[in-house]
């Protein structure tokens, strides 16, 4: 995963690297669900198929099929295909990273507030919108959102603090 | 067959009731909205909207949920005309001369000509539907558990024969759908499965949960990195350019009923409206005569793909509602629907859930024409939700994606898997790894587990019981068609050249 390579207008890891490390991957998914099943059982009980029959040949074929898709990569001729450039895997990891933060806020903070502040923080970052603008609209989209599910569509959703202070 | 007219006449009564077309004009609008903007599409979209329709009875919503998906695959054609940036897969295709057309002058043409052929394309499904989807059902009436997992054999085999992404990587995908589905409490001995004592997983993957996150966070962070800049070309729709490109249409029926067959069967075969739509654009590029000049704003490159990918979305729903197998991972999402409105999906919902399911099959007469009237209307008002900044669109989808992935079980686990799945997607996609697959073995992965193990139980573990009776064979027998169907079409090439290229010896 770590072979970088360097291309017209920029570096970043190389395609192969990246093929390879997806492959490894899913194959260690497979052997994690070969050793649950093994611990349901995979062979025939007086009662038909084990519970880990099935899953056992999926993941079976899981590796079959990553060993298949392994070979192919290291067996073709070396290109020098970049998966992405550093910078572009920059700005992927800048919409991530505030993702990540914002799902692991929501059960404490309720999904109002976190989206809210998500939204005006994206709005100022990558927009470079004025914090007027921005805290509106942040404001806005989880009031509508607000009404839209909890009192037109009745669907409860995780709330927070703020909420319990407004009564709901 | 006159019964069959009769319950279609009643599902037209009910779907004329006026809540269910508010619902109905509704569900375009957000459909259209959610086809036009990038990393929202039809499966994640309505997969967000679900839980809008829980407190609604299940014909209401499906009416309203089937017609987001219309919805979706007209406002993918606005988008690639417009901007060439294809709002959907399935739209990638007509990008190639829609855009062309509209540099020139004509995008006009060019939208009207893509509406009015998608419309054809899905009535023309919808007829098929109307016509089979009854006689289907009722001849899988008599599947047992062996017949019912052949069917299944067949939906995957499908898969990777037809799949335009290395076969390998196809399996690989399907096969952790199955895997990831099986996580969690066994149906038939009761037992937990690979949950590794978290009780977080007990109760296994949640495939809209899958979807949301796939399809949604992952196509945000692609969109993220390729750094969109929306420059597109102004949309402008009088009824004179629409009657005079309406004028032109019907030179190309023959054109359009080939790309209509191609998208049916691409579309019941779950290929999918991608794959239809590439074919029909390449057929109809092989056989017009004015196919070298397909790529420089021909009308007939924009009618092909359109007809063709709407008649396979549209007819991805017939296996769906006769067989309980979605041709599609939208068509997986409003089976999903049907499980939580409490319908069991597959054949008995013809005999069981008349009015559902008619109402449905009503709605999509209904749907296609309401949704025809309304994209000609609407253009420049869809065309203007593309020019709000993705900064500010990208965390509106993100928190209408988490509140989606919370909403199915109430979790807020759920929304940190989304993001988990987003970044999968994120990979796979860009290393070739189809995803459809993946999301429709999460949701089948118990049935079509079910079926295996209870044939195998009647058999006694032998797996000769899928060869046991003549329908089972041939099922089995068409999958493995499918499954090698690369390999068949090449040794079919190669024997073609190689007696052409023993004809002059002779």
């Amino acid at each position: 995963m770590s072979e970088s390579i360097e291309e017209a207008g920029g570096t970043g890891p190389s395609h192969r690297g990246v093929e390879l490390g997806v492959a490894g991957v899913i194959a260690l998914l497979a052997l994690i669900g070969i050793y649950g099943s093994l611990k349901n059982g995979v062979g025939w009980a007086s009662d038909g198929p084990q519970a880990g029959f099935f899953p056992f040949y999926v993941c079976l074929i899981i590796l079959v099929s990553c060993a298949v898709n392994i070979a192919q990569v290291l067996m073709a001729a070396r290109d020098e295909r970049v998966f992405a450039y550093w910078s572009q895997l920059g700005q992927v990891g800048s919409v991530l990273l505030p993702t990540i933060i914002y799902v692991l806020v929501i059960s404490y903070s309720g999904i109002y507030v976190a989206s809210g502040v998500l939204i005006a923080f994206f709005m100022r970052w990558f927009g470079r919108y004025s914090w007027l603008m921005a805290i509106a609209v942040g404001v806005l989209v989880p009031v509508l959102c607000f009404f839209m599910f909890e009192i037109w569509f009745l669907v409860p959703l995780p709330k927070g603090p703020l909420e319990n202070m407004l009564g709901y | 067959m006159l019964e069959d007219i009769g319950n279609l006449f009643h599902g037209f009564a009910v779907v004329a009731q006026p809540f269910n077309l508010a619902l109905m004009v509704l569900g375009i609008v957000l459909g259209v909205i959610v086809g036009v903007l990038p990393g929202l599409g039809g499966a994640n979209g309505i997969a967000i909207l679900l839980p809008l329709t829980f407190s609604m009875s299940p014909t209401s919503a499906i009416i309203m949920l089937s017609c987001i998906y219309w919805g979706a695959l007209f406002g993918g054609a606005i988008t690639s005309i417009l901007f060439n940036i294809p709002g959907e897969p399935w739209s990638v295709a007509t990008t190639f001369d829609g855009y062309p057309m509209a540099q020139k002058g004509q995008a006009g043409e060019a939208l009207t000509a893509a509406f009015t052929s998608s419309f054809v394309g899905a009535l023309f499904a919808v007829i098929v539907i109307t016509l089979v989807a009854p006689l289907v059902a009722s001849f899988a009436l008599e599947f047992g558990p062996p017949e019912i997992f052949s069917v299944y054999f067949l939906a995957f085999c499908s898969f990777v024969g037809l799949s335009k992404e290395p076969p390998f990587k196809t399996v690989a995908s399907m096969m952790l759908g199955f895997a990831l589905g099986a996580v969690g409490l066994d149906q038939m001995t009761g037992q937990l499965r690979m949950t590794f004592g978290f009780p977080q997983m007990l109760n296994g993957f949640d495939f809209l949960i899958a979807v949301i996150g796939l399809f949604g966070i992952g196509e945000i962070l692609l969109t993220m990195e390729e750094g969109l800049s929306f420059r597109g070309n102004a949309a402008k729709l009088n009824m004179k350019v629409v009657l005079h490109t309406w004028a032109q249409l019907p030179k190309y029926w023959l054109l359009s009923l080939r790309s209509c067959l191609i998208g049916c069967w691409m579309g019941i075969s779950p290929a999918g409206a991608t794959p239809a739509s590439f074919m029909s654009y390449g057929i109809a590029k092989r056989i017009s005569k004015r196919g070298h000049l397909f790529g420089t704003g021909e009308i007939e490159g924009v009618v092909a793909p359109e007809t063709a990918a709407h008649a396979a979305g549209t007819s991805a729903l017939l296996p769906m509602l006769s067989l309980g197998v979605p041709g599609s991972p939208t068509a997986a999402v409003l089976l999903g629907g049907l499980l939580i409105w409490g319908l069991q999906p597959g054949p008995l919902l013809f005999t069981e859930q008349k009015d559902f399911v008619w109402g449905l099959i009503a709605s999509m007469y209904m749907g296609n024409v309401v949704g025809l009237i309304i994209v000609l209307t609407c253009v420049p008002l869809f065309a203007a939700i593309l020019r709000i900044p993705f900064s500010v669109i990208a965390p509106i989808i993100l928190v209408f994606c988490a509140i989606g992935a919370f909403t199915v079980h109430n979790n807020t686990f759920d929304v940190v898997m989304m993001v988990v799945f987003g970044v999968a997607g994120y990979f796979l996609k860009k290393t070739n790894y189809p995803l459809a697959p993946l999301v429709l073995a999460i949701v089948l992965g118990d049935k079509a587990e079910e079926g295996f193990r209870q044939s195998l139980l009647a058999s006694q573990g032998s797996l000769s019981i899928f060869w046991s009776t003549p329908l089972v064979a041939t099922i089995m027998a068409l999958g493995l068609i499918a499954l090698f169907w690369p390999l068949i079409q090449n040794t079919f090439v190669k024997m073609r050249a190689s007696m052409s290229g023993l004809k002059p010896a002779q």
